[in-house]
């Protein structure tokens, strides 16, 4: 196991003690707790469906949030940018009778598209005016919201108030058959679009040269500049594609699992898609299985409240926490070197260290603070 | 119009003064050069726990203004105690400021509803009795002023504006806020002169967080009367409000009216026959539209704290 999938199942070890210790201290018995937490998610293959259901839109947040963090950005703009793209999908999916096999890829490319378009905004005005894409992505999100509110309630209006008519069932990602694989469970295509998409960005990433220009932007913007690599251009394509992704999020989340979209609400999945990206360290890969993690927890909350009297946002609290320990990592990582070299100093006879280190330039005693030139080359973790 | 903009103007400072003073912690913060997204959690958590104990005071000893004065300072002490949480990751830890802001609000909006849920089973908290309004005596009565500004005000107005001058003075007129705000643009140069910036930083980040968490209970007193999770982004507003105030004082105050009234005239535009014909929709976004244009147009002198968000390190020179 490397480092970094180290320190995250730390941060996940810490952020459920904190939630056994929340539990004991609202006067809960967190073992019973946890054990209706994790059966909720799993016991059954219904549940189990479900969980995956509930990942889903999570994976393509988290996803989103974590291909823009390689070149460097940070994508606050999700929850916008899924709704938005799922509000552009049921538009399609509402409007047009086509047959399903058409409509259903139609409002997927729609989905990404209009995410994609939400996101352009913050990435034109990063690379051109250089305007923090933070600021202008909270910005966007209020837009989004506001938008989609008014042009829900005015045009597609359902029979109440908050949500917008439903979606027939062939302009939806369900699928009888894998529904009733996993036991009537509302699981649907939309895991399959998320992990197809977690293959795409992976390969984007690691195997071709748009994603070395894209990583070296996020690296070092200077250095990827004097290499010949255009940072402007490289900026906006990664915010468009990190809103395409969020988009389909959108999609999977209101075509998918629901078949309408939701106003009067920010969808929690996209900043919950930062906590994914977070803990899964900004690859793919972790993305999918802490969106699988988190998926896990908030499918089984409400088993547990059922259960138990505790409040179904034990699992919120266990989440955000995780991502606190997640932010503070450095504190676990150094921790991790202190074990580490304790266990070397002890394995090596003490003459033997002695004369090594004289030797050595990099003196360190262990029970001395480096030196001002030794903090300068110690290496910095990859960001 | 001078009517509509009589009636209208009491509701646009409500919204306002919440905003105000979060904007105006954000400012201490990231002056002192620590960015600070996690403003909506503290604002959560101000509403929460002030609401909480004026709950239970109102409960025990009937709905008298005391008991909001000390949800208020309670509001405040736990604001200052959660944005420790903030400091220490960013001050100690040099973590990346806007992961450990998200952090905050994450944390603070689940951890409170899961409180409340504990606590009143519903996960609301109704207050018994809000902040009332009053008329300010003589003022009242000067024509054209007094109806605008002291008529069907609340303490808490006067009490946020008098913070403002008191700490646009201490920013810009004592050694303190110099220090501070050294600490923002150049902490190297400010550590050479033996400011401690660690220190700076973390004072900083507890204003911040105080404040929030006032704004906060001044949200719930005068604008929504119960708490229900969320102060409906006012703290995201607030940071905005304080970059399109370019980081000063009366900026900010000037952009907090701003979006103050923006909102409540997209709120109650409906019965004003001026803008009964707009769409609701542009009213809407109207505020952030304009912020995002700002942001253009201050790009090219934004007067940030030009360490703002950078990890203070001693060896990086």
């Amino acid at each position: 196991m490397n480092r970094k999938g180290l320190v995250s199942l730390i941060a996940v070890f810490l952020g459920l003690i904190a939630g056994a210790v929340f539990m004991l201290l609202t006067g809960h018995n967190p073992f019973i707790g946890f054990m209706f937490l994790f059966q909720g998610g799993t016991l059954t293959l219904e549940r189990l469906g479900n969980t995956l259901a509930t990942s889903t839109p999570l994976i393509l947040t988290g996803l989103s949030v974590a291909f823009a963090f390689r070149t460097g950005l940070f994508n606050i703009g999700t929850p916008g940018q899924m709704l938005f793209g799922g509000f552009c999908a049921t538009v399609v999916g509402l409007s047009s009778d086509l047959p399903s096999a058409v409509l259903v890829p139609l409002m997927v490319i729609t989905g990404f598209l209009g995410g994609a378009l939400f996101a352009a905004v913050p990435g034109i005005l990063k690379a051109v005016f250089n305007v923090h894409e933070v600021v202008s992505s909270i910005m966007m999100n209020w837009i989004g919201y506001w938008i989609v509110y008014y042009t829900v309630k005015a045009y597609f209006t359902g029979n109440m108030e908050t949500e917008s008519r439903l979606l027939p069932n062939s302009a939806t990602l369900r699928s009888p058959w894998l529904s009733n694989l996993f036991g009537g469970s509302y699981i649907n295509l939309g895991l399959l679009v998320a992990i197809l998409a977690v293959l795409i960005i992976a390969f984007i990433l690691n195997q071709t040269t748009f994603g070395y220009e894209l990583k070296s932007v996020g690296y070092n913007r200077h250095a990827a500049e004097y290499g010949g690599i255009s940072v402007n251009k490289n900026i906006i394509f990664s915010m468009m594609i990190a809103g395409g992704l969020a988009g389909l999020a959108g999609v999977v989340q209101y075509a998918g699992n629901a078949n309408n979209i939701q106003i009067g609400v920010m969808p929690t999945q996209g900043f919950d898609g930062i906590a994914v990206s977070l803990l899964g360290a900004n690859t793919p890969i972790g993305s999918l299985l802490a969106a699988l993690f988190f998926g896990l927890l908030y499918s089984g909350r409400g088993f547990m409240n059922a259960m138990t009297e505790i409040p179904p946002e034990i699992a919120d609290t266990i989440i955000a926490t995780i991502i606190y320990f997640a932010a503070t990592s450095v504190l676990v990582e150094r921790l991790l070197d202190k074990i580490l070299k304790s266990r070397q100093a002890t394995k090596k006879p003490l003459i033997d260290s002695a004369v090594q280190n004289t030797d050595n330039n990099n003196t360190n005693y262990g029970f001395m603070p480096p030196t001002e030139e030794e903090k300068e080359n110690v290496p910095k973790g990859d960001e | 119009m001078w009517q509509i903009t009589q009636q209208i103007f009491p509701y646009a400072v409500a919204f306002t003064i919440p905003l105000l003073i979060t904007a105006l912690g954000a400012l201490y913060c990231e002056r002192s050069g620590i960015v600070n997204i996690g403003l909506d959690g503290l604002m959560i958590v101000g509403s929460f726990s002030g609401g909480l104990s004026i709950l239970l005071l109102q409960r025990a000893f009937g709905s008298s203004p005391w008991t909001i004065a000390v949800g208020l300072i309670v509001a405040m002490l736990i604001g200052g105690l959660f944005s420790l949480l903030h400091a220490f990751a960013s001050i100690n830890l040099q973590a990346n400021q806007v992961i450990s802001g998200t952090a905050i609000n994450m944390m603070a909006g689940a951890l409170t509803i899961f409180l409340a849920r504990n606590i009143t089973g519903s996960g609301n908290i109704r207050l018994p009795a809000s902040l009332s309004k009053q008329n300010i005596s003589i003022l009242k009565d000067i024509p054209l002023v007094g109806p605008l500004l002291f008529r069907n005000t609340y303490a808490t107005t006067w009490l946020v504006l008098l913070i403002l001058a008191i700490f646009t003075f201490i920013l810009y007129k004592t050694s303190f806020g110099l220090q501070l705000r050294a600490c923002g643009e150049h902490p190297h140069a400010a550590a050479a002169a033996g400011i401690d910036v660690g220190r700076m930083r973390y004072i900083g980040v507890i204003i911040s967080g105080a404040f929030a968490g006032l704004g906060g209970c001044i949200y719930l007193v005068t604008f929504s009367g119960e708490f229900n999770g969320s102060v409906a982004g006012f703290g995201f507003l607030a940071l905005a409000a304080l970059i399109f105030g370019q980081w000063k004082p009366l900026g900010i105050l000037a952009t907090t009216l701003f979006f103050g009234f923006a909102s409540t005239v997209s709120n109650v535009s409906q019965v004003i026959p001026e803008f009964a014909n707009i769409p609701l929709v542009f009213l809407k976004v109207f505020p952030y539209v304009v912020t995002l244009i700002a942001l253009v147009i201050f790009s090219k002198s934004s007067q940030a704290p030009k360490a703002a968000g950078e990890p203070f390190d001693h060896a990086k020179r």
